[in-house]
């Protein structure tokens, strides 16, 4: 199974690629080559760090091109701000949109209750609708780092509480996404990414 | 719920994990790889690994332990010892870290935490502080003085302030070792980690002092750390980070179980 991962140049994609790579996947990198999305069997979109790094998509071509790929349907992975790019935008940064294939914006936890950003392992309350997430169990654990997040919607795919409760994954046909690390996320978020290999359309 | 995390730390030396010296009948404690692996399919939440010699022919030693180590670990893994430019991080990146953890290089120039964050993100970046009270200090725990060279020099600065000035710079998480505690297996420094933890908004991760699972509830009760380094408790009675995690989970610490 070959996975075109995307760079944008927003943070390190080693541990993605060799997770990838474990499970038997084909990960090949794109920074800016679209074809190797044109041709994708798979596409996952990491990221960690700053939303305004996303226009860097904008400019390459890259989000034209990962449209085109969802629409179709070949099945995509945003993690972390690759999750938050699938919204409309972010509060991190205004200015920049992102995909749209959700209509929310992602904002950032309120300050004065708790640390932010959230780091650590939570638990994930999976919604029933979730092929992402199947066979992932309520009270399971995944490894987050962030400090905006989407809000729960009916897109929403398993749901986290951290000072309020917040989209986790998001998924709608063959567009997901997740705000924590899988690739990080020990048995559970190898089961995850998993699910995304063996994902095919209903 | 978010969980206490319970981060196993491995010192390297030479490209092999090592024990503190006084332990003398624990050198060496064997491959850093396979350590690291039995520390995450025992139930760490996360993976630490030192270079406590750090030297700069040990340069390529560390970046094959760490590549290697990372290869089938799936928690996170942070790496420190002897990273001092946004080069040598971005080398142990692509190794396979997704952390770095710097010391005395940013106390050297503060301006490297933010070089760090700005190409993998402040997550990436975690700010070591190794201090010690000052008895002669108008508050002996706030005005504890952070040390360099693995604790050997003070540098003239203070645990809190220096903290906030790492937050501001874009540190993603504080490692703060307690130098009176370190070692003592009398208990975390829990005025000391709830001083810093109390001044920042990112996580404080408290090191030095641990003895008995008790010590751990306590920091993360009055020391209100997010995270505690565990690493000579596994050779005094509690054999894993699961059995460890089971006993907090019995005084009502949140943890991550099943692991």
């Amino acid at each position: 199974m070959r996975v075109t991962v995307i760079d944008y140049k927003a943070g390190n994609l080693t541990s993605v690629i060799k997770t990838l790579r474990h499970l038997g996947a084909e990960p090949i990198v794109s920074d800016g080559d679209l074809s190797l999305v044109e041709s994708a069997e798979r596409i996952v979109l990491p990221g960690v760090g700053h939303f305004a790094a996303t226009e860097r998509l904008d400019n390459t071509g890259l989000t034209a091109a990962i449209k085109a790929a969802i629409a179709r349907g070949i099945p995509f992975l945003g993690i972390c701000v690759g999750m938050q790019w699938l919204y409309a935008g972010s509060s991190e940064a205004p200015d920049q949109p992102g995909l749209g294939a959700f209509p929310e914006s992602c904002t950032r936890f309120p300050d004065g209750f708790e640390k932010v950003p959230h780091v650590g392992w939570n638990s994930l309350e999976v919604q029933p609708h979730s092929r992402l997430l199947a066979n992932i169990h309520a009270g399971e654990f995944v490894y987050f780092t962030h400090s905006f997040h989407g809000p729960v919607t009916a897109d929403t795919a398993a749901i986290t509480h951290y000072i309020e409760p917040f989209a986790a994954a998001i998924e709608r046909g063959n567009v997901m996404g997740v705000q924590f690390h899988p690739e990080k996320s020990g048995e559970t978020g190898l089961k995850i990414l998993t699910n995304f290999l063996n994902w095919k359309e209903q | 719920m978010l969980t206490k995390r319970i981060i196993a730390c491995l010192d390297v030396h030479a490209g092999r994990v090592v024990k503190g010296v006084q332990f003398v009948d624990l050198i060496d404690a064997g491959d850093p790889a396979t350590q690291a692996a039995r520390h995450a399919r025992e139930g760490a939440d996360e993976i630490v690994l030192l270079d406590i010699t750090a030297t700069h022919e040990g340069r390529a030693t560390l970046l094959d332990t760490v590549s290697r180590t990372a290869k089938a670990l799936f928690v996170p893994f942070c790496v420190g010892g002897g990273i001092r430019s946004a080069r040598d991080a971005e080398q142990v990146f692509e190794a396979g870290a997704d952390k770095v953890s710097i010391n005395s290089a940013a106390l050297a120039d503060p301006s490297l935490i933010g070089a760090i964050g700005a190409s993998f993100g402040s997550q990436a970046v975690v700010v070591a502080i190794d201090a010690r009270r000052d008895p002669n200090a108008a508050d002996p725990v706030r005005d504890a003085q952070v040390y360099v060279q693995g604790g050997r020099r003070p540098i003239g600065r203070t645990v809190v302030e220096w903290a906030r000035e790492a937050e501001d710079r874009g540190a993603g998480e504080i490692l703060l070792t307690s130098m009176d505690s370190d070692g003592t297996r009398a208990g975390f420094d829990c005025e000391l980690t709830a001083a810093v933890s109390e001044a920042v908004g990112i996580p404080v991760i408290a090191s030095g002092g641990a003895g008995t699972v008790a010590h751990f509830a306590d920091v993360f009760g009055r020391g209100k750390a997010h995270a505690a380094l565990a690493a000579s408790i596994f050779h005094f009675g509690v054999s894993t980070s699961r059995s460890l995690k089971e006993e907090l989970a019995k005084s009502g610490v949140p943890v991550r179980l099943p692991c």
